[in-house]
């Protein structure tokens, strides 16, 4: 089986982001960028199931400015095989990236596309149930376990009330949550190893896609600021202030 | 101008947070709702009492998302405003619709501003994305807890609607539900928090013990979660549930970006934690700073002597 893994650069999760004070966006300018972490979860799982003999290939593609290679190297230097940049500096949408994906789906033809829940910028989580719609294929999201099982796949997922499994016809289409696996951390060898893996850049303008948003973004702001409260020094003040606040409440 | 809305429902009981979202709704046109599952009837009936709703369309079956989709995309010819709210369902299908029909949702939204334009959050709340869309139709999904609870007293009529057809390729084979007697997590007046610090399943027994006190919903961070302390389904922060309680209260909770992301709405945050530099401290309207094992039950007693009932 083929596994096609889609993955997005983003501004690190760590760092704590600032909103331009002009409205235009989130400063990206001299900001660390790295691999959105759902997708290194869907990275390590195609990884772990190619090493387990259960795929044979691992593509992966990134939709992306130039440096978004960066993102695919780690996806190489993980144990992935080989690398798609399909290279745009335009802000797309799901919608458009959804599009671009189900083109090389239909180009590769894998098994199984494996994509994070959300990406950690837009916090959309739309991509991958937006291909399995392209695609006609049946979905599984938020997955935290994966099992090949013959000619298919059962997938547990994470939903509001518990847990649940799914069972999905191949091919199919999986986007994954935290709990999937723990993401490894390729050593230097492994980076190395990576700029020697093939590594193709094709440009967006090329797969015929419209690209166009269909969303005005007006503005971009700053959530409301919290004012820091106080501390208190005993219990007994902690249970009058949960008191006064319960009733308080209970008064509106 | 009308609207379906996808309602929320899990063993026989319509989740509170339909009621949010045909509040939120009601302005934008008629509301009508649509109850697709299994064991129906009981929320179905409840669905009919909300404010503001014209009529409860029933979908009686085992749907997935691609059957969710199907089952959709027939009825939303009809409609101006396909919405749900941003839980599991709703997330899962509503993208899948929107490209099927070819339209860019507004996920995640926190603020209806007119009949096309939207708020949203983005970075894990950390900023605040406002949108205007041209679109023929608006497909959205919406945080319940940033909106109010319709009234009820309505008595909307309930329509079953033809489902043949409908088939999807995935299938459910296994669900594992929480029960749980606390309120739910999502809509709660009152959280009660617990990190990793609780350390242990039975440590969030004595978090439990003080959500019981207070009629409060339970809640916890990732790292208690992946520590098998507590349900994934009680998990509160960007990949979890988002929650806008009156009041939450935090143990043993540091305060990580992520964490914060799924607070930003509660009115006031009551923080307990041993470490005066911790960031949930900082921001929290009232802290205590000590060890959780001797706080809780010390507060428990507290509260009891206040009489404090609820
Ligand atoms: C992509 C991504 C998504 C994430 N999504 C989420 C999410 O949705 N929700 C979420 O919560 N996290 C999420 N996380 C994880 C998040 O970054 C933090 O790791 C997590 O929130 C920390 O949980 P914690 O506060 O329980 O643990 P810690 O950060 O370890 O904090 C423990 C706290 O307990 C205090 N403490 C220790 N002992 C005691 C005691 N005896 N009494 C009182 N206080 C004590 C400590 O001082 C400390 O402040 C995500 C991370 C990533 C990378």
């Amino acid at each position: 089986m083929k596994i096609l893994v889609a993955v997005k650069r983003v501004v690190d999760h760590n760092v704590r982001i600032r909103v331009r004070p002009d409205g235009s966006g989130v400063e990206t300018n001299g900001v660390r960028m790295s691999m959105n972490p759902f997708c290194k979860h869907a990275v390590e799982a195609a990884v772990q199931l190619a090493e387990a003999g259960q795929a044979d290939e691992v593509v992966v593609v990134s939709i992306g400015p130039k440096p978004a290679t960066d993102v695919i190297l780690t996806a190489l230097a993980m144990g992935a095989h080989r690398g798609i940049l399909i290279e745009t500096d335009a802000q797309l949408e799901t919608l458009a990236i959804a599009k671009l994906l189900a083109k090389i789906t239909a180009e590769e033809n894998p098994g199984l596309v494996l994509l994070g829940k959300q990406a950690v910028d837009d916090d959309s989580n739309h991509v991958g149930q937006m291909l399995a719609a392209l695609t006609g294929r049946p979905q599984a999201t938020f997955a935290s376990e994966i099992k090949v099982t013959g000619q298919g796949l059962e997938v547990s997922r994470e939903v509001d009330t518990g847990r649940e499994t799914l069972s999905l016809p191949l091919p199919a289409i999986v986007t994954a949550d935290l709990r999937l696996n723990t993401p490894r951390n390729a050593a230097l060898p492994q980076v190395m190893k990576a700029r020697s893996k093939p590594l193709a850049t094709r440009p967006a303008a090329d797969f015929g896609v419209d690209l166009a948003p269909r969303l005005v973004v007006e503005k971009i702001s700053p959530p409301p600021e919290r004012v820091a409260g106080k501390s208190v020094g005993t219990v007994a003040e902690l249970a009058a202030f949960i008191a006064a606040d319960i009733s308080q409440m209970e008064a509106l | 101008m009308s609207v379906l809305v996808l309602a929320d429902h899990d063993q026989g009981v319509l989740s509170p947070a339909t009621a949010r979202i045909v509040h939120a709704v009601a302005e934008l046109g008629t509301v009508d709702i649509l109850l697709a599952g299994e064991n129906i009837a009981a929320p179905a009936q409840s669905a009919s009492t909300l404010a503001g709703v014209a009529k409860v369309l029933t979908a009686e079956g085992l749907f997935v998302a691609d059957s969710l989709e199907m089952l959709l995309s027939t009825l939303t010819v009809r409609y101006h405003y396909v919405v749900a709210s941003a839980g599991s369902v709703g997330k899962d299908v509503l993208p899948r619709l929107a490209a099927k029909l070819d339209l860019m949702p507004v996920t995640d939204v926190t603020a209806i501003l007119g009949p096309n334009r939207f708020e949203r959050p983005i970075y894990a709340g950390n900023a605040l994305q406002t949108v205007a869309s041209n679109q023929p139709k608006h497909l959205l999904t919406l945080r319940a807890s940033a909106f109010r609870a319709a009234a009820t007293g309505n008595a909307a009529p309930i329509e079953a609607i033809d489902t043949s057809g409908v088939s999807s390729a995935a299938k459910l084979i296994a669900s594992h539900r929480t029960q749980s007697e606390t309120p739910d997590l999502a809509t709660a007046q009152i959280v009660v928090g617990g990190g990793i610090a609780v350390g242990s399943a039975e440590g969030f027994q004595l978090i439990e013990s003080l959500a019981k006190k207070l009629n409060a919903a339970v809640g916890a961070t990732r790292a208690a979660v992946d520590a098998g302390y507590a349900p994934n389904d009680w998990q509160v922060g960007q990949t979890g549930k988002i929650i806008a309680p009156d009041l939450y209260i935090a143990i043993g909770i540091s305060g990580a970006l992520q964490h914060l992301a799924g607070i930003q709405g509660a009115k006031k945050i009551v923080a307990i934690n041993t470490d005066p530099e911790a960031p949930l401290v900082k921001l929290a309207d009232i802290a205590l700073i000590g060890d959780l094992f001797q706080v809780i039950p010390q507060l428990i007693a507290e509260l009891d002597k206040i009489g404090l009932k609820r």
